[in-house]
């Protein structure tokens, strides 16, 4: 079992990632050829990364102007579920060993700062979905699970890396599980925002500026 | 009758076919359910903020439904969408500029009527339009000789003011053609005499079409989407027959959106441009003021607030030209917080106006908002360059009391601007 989940599965997870990331943006840019005139018409790429980089920048947006406690949690929560795998000593070390492959990391301390911080926001998003009425009442129970799909790796990569809960390396197989599940999630549900929403943008964000619009 | 109708599922999913875009797709796949949107929403805003009234939601209800059922719904079904698509949303568009992801609710909401549409499901009055349109080219069923004769009656009682005013009809090469509003020459007539006085003391080049005047497109709103292509069309049309450079569209929101930016969709043009371009009554008027076309004895003195129609300053191009021309104009401008593209809808927008009596009450309710943005501003007038937020705002004065005077462009440009000696009446004539 060991053995499957830190290879074959591990490399199954990362082919679905990349290969239904591209399947679901190849498919969408293709329809959108012949559906999406309007874009087309009018899109302007001053517009599009204008649309993208406001939003992109805590505060950037008139809305995450509006929604100041909203934006500080869903700013914490995206830098440190990016940011945390990416930079974690652990990760840049197996795949420096396995792959030859290199970048900078840091150290573990600050991993586990990324990871709480990442964990506290995720709670905070969960509270919000729960008291706020108008959340809820568009909240389903694949919300809850997708939620709970995201937060498992990080959950569970701390514990390993402090030897709680579980046996080190039960604890690493069951790290990798989640997060594999993770990444073959990723493309085919609402995670995969990650990638339609600099779709979404520029579509909107041309869309609008034609009319003298912004939309940020 | 419409009770007894079977539902004709095949209909709605041809729309969905029709509206099934790579955008949709990802729209529908992108939303989180954050509930980002629900605040930016007048209507929820206004509903004590209940949520079944945040976009996301509504959206969900109606085209959500829809495809998930594949149009296979009941009668019931669609009564309830139908109370939501026309009810609780005005297709504003405001909560697509809050999304994080640009998810557009207004334009999904507009699938959604034109599905309800296809099984006649619809506010009546709404429905009713469609076929005077069909019938009369225009939604108050005026024959085009009434119109004519109108525009003649016009420009002979405004003689009095302008010295030899003419209301040019089907004239050749003109540099604008002017379309109305029909409810000007079926209620206001003066609207047209005051157009045509600004646009001669302006000594502008002008026409208006003794066929395809009506501006107006509610079958946007209705949606009827075969209808509002027909509208459309039949103005471009007589632009181009007539030659004229540009289309003009009246002081009115609706008509502008639909004629230059979804008429040409609706009526496939190539790279979704109008075949003549459109333009409108603030854009001409602020290009009069600012070359000095039009002079004023002095500005409008009184404190006034502008009333941005969504349809102009958020899915048109007008934010900005309509507070300059404000500026331009007037001396005492108190503007309404958040204005410009930000502004909220009036709450008559999106068809509410003529869905008539039966909807008052929840027009009355969501337009709260704007009553208490007006009050905020302690304006005493406020200009309003769109008949639909005009009625909307005279009907909020005597609801919640606002002790103000809703007007037009036109009409403070007919009160103060100076009309050359030329124009003027002879002494005589004028007593
Ligand atoms: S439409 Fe946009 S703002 Fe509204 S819930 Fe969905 S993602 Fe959030
Ligand atoms: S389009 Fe306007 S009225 Fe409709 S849900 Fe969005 S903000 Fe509300």
């Amino acid at each position: 079992m060991y053995d499957f989940v830190n290879g074959p599965f591990l490399w199954i997870a990362f082919t679905v990632l990349i290969f239904g990331s591209i399947w679901q943006i190849g498919s969408l840019v293709l329809r959108s050829r012949r559906t999406d005139k309007v874009f087309f018409d009018h899109a302007k790429p001053g517009w599009m990364f204008a649309s993208i980089v406001n939003w992109l920048i805590p505060y950037g947006s008139r809305s995450w102007r509006e929604h100041p406690g909203t934006t500080v949690l869903t700013f914490a929560f995206h830098f440190c579920l990016i940011f945390a795998p990416l930079f974690a000593l652990g990760h840049v070390v197996t795949l420096a060993y396995n792959w030859g492959v290199d970048w900078p990391s840091v150290s573990d301390p600050v991993t586990d700062g990324l990871t709480i911080v990442f964990l506290i926001a995720a709670a905070g998003l969960l509270i919000r979905r729960l008291v706020k009425p108008e959340v809820r009442i568009v909240t389903g129970p694949a919300d809850w699970l997708l939620w709970a799909i995201t937060i498992l790796p990080f959950l569970t990569g701390y514990l390993a890396a402090h030897k709680m809960l579980l046996t080190p390396d039960n604890m690493l197989m069951v790290h990798v599980l989640t997060g594999g599940i993770m990444l073959i999630c990723l493309p085919f549900t609402r995670l995969a925002h990650a990638f339609l929403f600099f779709f979404g943008r520029a579509f909107i964000g041309s869309e609008f500026a034609r009319r003298g619009t912004k939309t940020w | 009758m419409t009770d007894i109708k079977p539902v004709e599922p095949a209909k709605i999913r041809e729309v969905l076919a029709r509206n099934d875009t790579a955008r949709l797709r990802l729209w529908l796949k992108a939303c989180t359910s954050c509930a980002i949107c629900a605040d930016s929403c007048f209507f929820y805003l206004t509903n004590d903020k209940k949520p079944e009234y945040m976009p996301q939601y509504k959206v969900r209800k109606t085209l959500g439904e829809l495809i998930k059922r594949k149009g296979e719904v009941d009668r019931e079904f669609l009564e309830e969408a139908k109370e939501i698509a026309w009810g609780r949303c005005n297709m504003c568009r405001r909560c697509s500029q809050y999304c994080p992801f640009g998810i557009d609710m207004g334009v999904m909401i507009h699938i959604a009527r034109q599905c309800l549409r296809t099984q006649d499901v619809c506010p009546d009055r709404l429905m009713t339009i469609d076929e005077s349109y069909v019938k009369t080219g225009n939604q108050m069923e005026m024959t085009d000789d009434e119109f004519v004769e109108t525009c003649e009656w016009m420009a002979e009682e405004g003689e009095d003011v302008i010295k030899g005013l003419e209301v040019p009809i089907d004239r050749e090469n003109c540099r604008i053609m002017y379309t109305v509003n029909a409810r000007e020459p079926k209620y206001y007539p003066q609207d047209i005499q005051m157009a045509a006085q600004v646009f001669q003391v302006a000594g502008e080049s002008w026409t208006m079409p003794s066929h395809g005047w009506e501006a107006t497109n509610l079958s946007m709103f209705s949606g009827n989407v075969e209808v509002a292509g027909m509208l459309a069309q039949t103005m471009y049309d007589a632009a181009k027959k007539l030659g004229a450079e540009k289309i003009c569209i009246t002081e009115c929101g609706h008509a502008y959106r639909a004629a230059k930016y979804e008429g040409p969709y609706w009526t496939k043009q190539p790279n979704g441009q109008a075949p003549v371009p459109v333009t409108h009554a603030v854009a001409v008027f602020h290009e009069y003021m600012k070359s000095g076309k039009i002079k004023l004895r002095h500005k409008f003195k009184e404190p006034v607030t502008y009333q941005h129609p969504c349809n102009l300053s958020r899915n048109g191009d007008l934010a900005k030209l309509g507070v300059e021309l404000l500026y331009m104009v007037a001396e005492d401008v108190r503007l309404m917080e958040p204005h410009d593209e930000y502004s909220h809808c009036c709450g008559g927008g999106g068809g509410f106006i003529p869905m008539g009596p039966d909807y008052k009450k929840l027009r009355m309710v969501s337009g709260k908002y704007k009553a208490d943005q007006i009050k905020a501003t302690g304006a005493k007038f406020v200009l309003a360059p769109c008949h639909n937020c005009t009625d909307q705002i005279n009907d909020l004065n005597k609801e919640y009391d606002l002790g103000i005077k809703v007007i037009s462009f036109k009409e403070i440009l007919c009160e103060l601007m100076v009309i050359p000696p030329h124009l003027q009446p002879d002494e005589e004539e004028a007593e």
